[in-house]
């Protein structure tokens, strides 16, 4: 099974990055650019029977800093 | 004194911090490697040096917080022993849960490498007791990720228990209330974004890091 872990910062938490791609965005031309927040994406392979609860702690253990990030995962059967 | 340095795979200041160590305290800190799962007998400091532990993959100090050689660090924390975090030691520290909020990317996006002018918001602590309150010093800083972030409750608490040690006296890189480096609750441990092991001897150009390990030492020859 596959698991995809979205992991975007939490609103109210400024995003440096995001606000650089808005400007460069605004560069090329594009108009209507409202706002921009970066995030990433972290697809895992995983044995097939992985619990949610253990994909759940793999998140709150490493792949988000919850002071900051929040998290959404899709599994994928 | 007895102390130690850990390493990690793209630590890149450790050395430099075990000079300081040395240079104050005159016994050669031990150099323990990340694998490792415990750390020598009896030390009195821990350093945590600066660097691009794991190449800064997932988070600045996310990987680097989960070896195995931190949750013995966290232990000895507890028990009371000292920990300087500097740079992505500041990172690591926060990412480990020794001491609250988050390092973000710097506001304006881009790498800070230049000294920096700061001010010593609490001189009363072991790692600061040889400055004077409101001191302004000079440290070098050269970080991606040094804009510090806490909720505002964290941030009210950290101010309200004098556990800002430094503040920025310049605008560097967007750190909420300027906060440049912090205590934890016991005063036992502080991460820095500012790198005072650049600044002990006249040919860095500057001394004023000295005085931290000199404090340092002295408190904690009074504590023994």
């Amino acid at each position: 099974m596959k698991a995809r872990v979205f992991v975007t910062l939490k609103s109210g938490v400024l995003d440096p990055q995001g606000k650089a791609i808005q400007h460069a965005l605004e560069g090329l031309g594009f108009g209507g650019v409202n706002d921009v927040r970066a995030g990433k994406l972290i697809e895992l392979e995983l044995a097939d029977g992985t619990s949610d609860a253990d994909i759940d702690a793999m998140c709150q253990k490493l792949l988000a800093n919850t002071v900051i990030e929040n998290y959404r995962i899709e599994t994928v059967a | 004194m007895k102390s130690a340095v850990i390493v990690f795979p793209g630590s890149n200041c450790d050395r430099d911090l075990a000079v300081a160590f040395e240079a104050v305290s005159g016994s050669r800190p031990a150099m323990v490697w990340h694998r490792e799962t415990e750390l020598p007998d009896g030390l009195d400091l821990i350093g945590v040096p600066g660097g691009f532990s794991y190449g800064d993959y997932l988070r600045s100090g996310a990987m680097a917080a989960r070896s195995p050689v931190m949750q013995a660090v966290a232990q000895a924390a507890a028990r009371g022993t000292f920990v300087l975090g500097i740079c992505n030691g500041f990172q690591v520290l926060t990412e480990t849960g020794l001491l609250p909020g988050a390092l973000m990317r710097n506001a304006g996006t881009h790498f800070v490498c230049r000294d920096v002018a700061l001010t010593v918001d609490n001189s009363q602590s072991a790692f600061t007791s040889r400055y004077g309150a409101g001191e302004q010093i000079s440290f070098p800083v050269a970080h991606h990720d040094g804009n510090y972030f806490a909720d505002v409750q964290t941030l009210d608490r950290l101010e309200q228990e004098g556990r800002v040690a430094f503040r920025y006296a310049e605008s560097v890189n967007g750190s909420a209330r300027n906060i440049a480096g912090i205590l934890n609750d016991a005063g036992n441990v502080l991460g820095m974004m500012p790198h005072p092991e650049r600044v002990i001897e006249k040919a860095h150009g500057g001394t004023d890091g000295r005085r931290l390990f000199e404090g340092l030492v002295e408190s904690l020859m009074a504590k023994a």
